[in-house]
């Protein structure tokens, strides 16, 4: 099952350690939910998920104010007595002494967060639902073309690096090489990215290992990309016929998603780079609303009539 | 479809070239060759793939291999990286 540690959350969001055991790189987070403890701090606790991390904002605060400092000593103990992950305070209240006390008891972190309560719990769910979600590795190549992520999927030799250093040439960005990193990060979303061991880096065989970002700058790289079209690359076969309308819709299952995707056939002498890109306008312009290719049946049947 | 686990082994200094040398073993063959590393799997034909499965020596690899030739290439890529040519 996928986690990410308390660490990783700590540093992402700069969080301020008030209490720290040292333990926070083995403290696992597994679910994107994030819990404001409202009502367990009033006492009830069905259904509550331990697991989850634990956000107090201004009204959780001003609860626990109104209380007594023995009432407020006993709720932070049963909620910090569970086996919370961490308690994070937003909006840099400053915490109660009883809960410094609970977090030194149990080893639980107690955190802290300048942003307000409700943006920066949007925000950690956003980054808990990315570090969680299903992946799986593919072997293909990522660039964003005009803002279209465009994952480029074929066998070993068939040119897809080549046509990714071309693409990067036109003024075009490079996200991963050889091996893409996807993550389905909501029901429609795919994300993609490199493995930050070879990120940015792209092998053209008879030039060896190139940096992408260190030859042409920061502009020609990209550090993730939805995939929101997939372009299969197959050596041309003479049995198989292609599409030429482009009035058929195909599409490529990635983690349960469907992305629209095409087959191009390749041979000596086709500029995959220029097509790769043209797939990139055309699908984008299809999107909005226009498809060239039902455009010349309308103008055909539609004329005659 | 064959497979086969295996244990990488070569010296810190040279698995550069080691993978180097396995990625131009496993270009030879018509099959499709995938190296398992836990949860990472990466094409036997692509170099940046391998480098990032981040194989060090004594790592414990599952092969795979898929195609006309996938017994010859599975016995050649298990065979060299279990002899550790390089040490």
């Amino acid at each position: 099952m996928a986690s990410v540690s308390l660490k990783n959350i700590v540093d992402e969001f700069k969080l301020e350690e008030l209490t720290s055991f040292g333990n926070t790189e083995d403290i696992l987070i597994s679910v994107a939910d994030v819990t404001r403890p409202g009502l367990q701090l009033s006492g009830s606790y069905e259904h509550f998920g331990a697991d989850r991390i634990q956000l107090l904002g201004n009204m959780e605060m001003a609860y626990l104010e109104m209380q007594t400092a023995e009432a407020r000593m006993q709720k932070l103990d049963q909620l910090m007595g569970r086996g919370i992950p961490c308690l994070i305070i937003s909006r840099h209240h400053e915490p109660f002494p009883e809960m410094v006390e609970c977090s030194n008891r149990y080893s639980v972190p107690l955190l802290r967060s300048p942003e307000v309560t409700s943006v920066f719990m949007s925000s950690l769910i956003k980054y808990l639902n990315v570090e969680l979600a299903p992946e799986t590795t593919l072997h293909g190549v990522l660039v964003e073309i005009y803002g279209e992520g465009m994952l480029m999927l074929g066998e070993s030799g068939v040119g897809k690096s080549e046509t990714a250093m071309e693409i990067v040439k036109r003024g075009h960005r490079l996200i991963a090489d050889d091996l893409v990193e996807v993550r389905r990060v909501s029901d429609t979303t795919l994300l993609g990215r490199a493995p930050e061991i070879i990120r940015h880096l792209i092998e053209i065989r008879g030039l060896g290992i190139l940096d992408v970002k260190e030859l042409f700058g920061v502009s020609a790289v990209k550090q993730q990309e939805s995939i929101d079209f997939v372009i299969n690359l197959e050596l041309w076969d003479e049995r198989k016929t292609y599409e030429r309308m482009g009035i058929n819709e195909e599409s490529t299952e990635i983690l349960g998603i469907r992305v629209p995707s095409i087959t191009i056939p390749v041979r000596p002498g086709r500029n995959l780079a220029i097509i790769v890109e043209v797939a990139a306008i055309n699908f984008r312009q299809k999107r909005m609303g226009y498809n060239a290719a039902q455009a010349l049946t309308d103008r055909l049947f539609g004329k005659s009539k | 479809m064959v497979k086969r686990e295996v244990i990488f082994r070569c010296p810190e200094d040279m698995q550069m070239k080691a993978v180097a040398m396995l990625i131009q073993k496993a270009s030879s063959f018509r099959s499709n060759i995938w190296l398992q590393s836990g949860e990472r799997r990466a094409n036997g034909k692509s170099l940046l793939g391998v480098m990032s499965l981040g194989i060090q020596d004594q790592a414990e690899l599952e092969v795979t291999a898929e195609g006309p030739d996938e017994d010859d290439a599975l016995e050649t890529v298990v065979a060299y990286l279990e002899s550790s040519e390089l040490s």
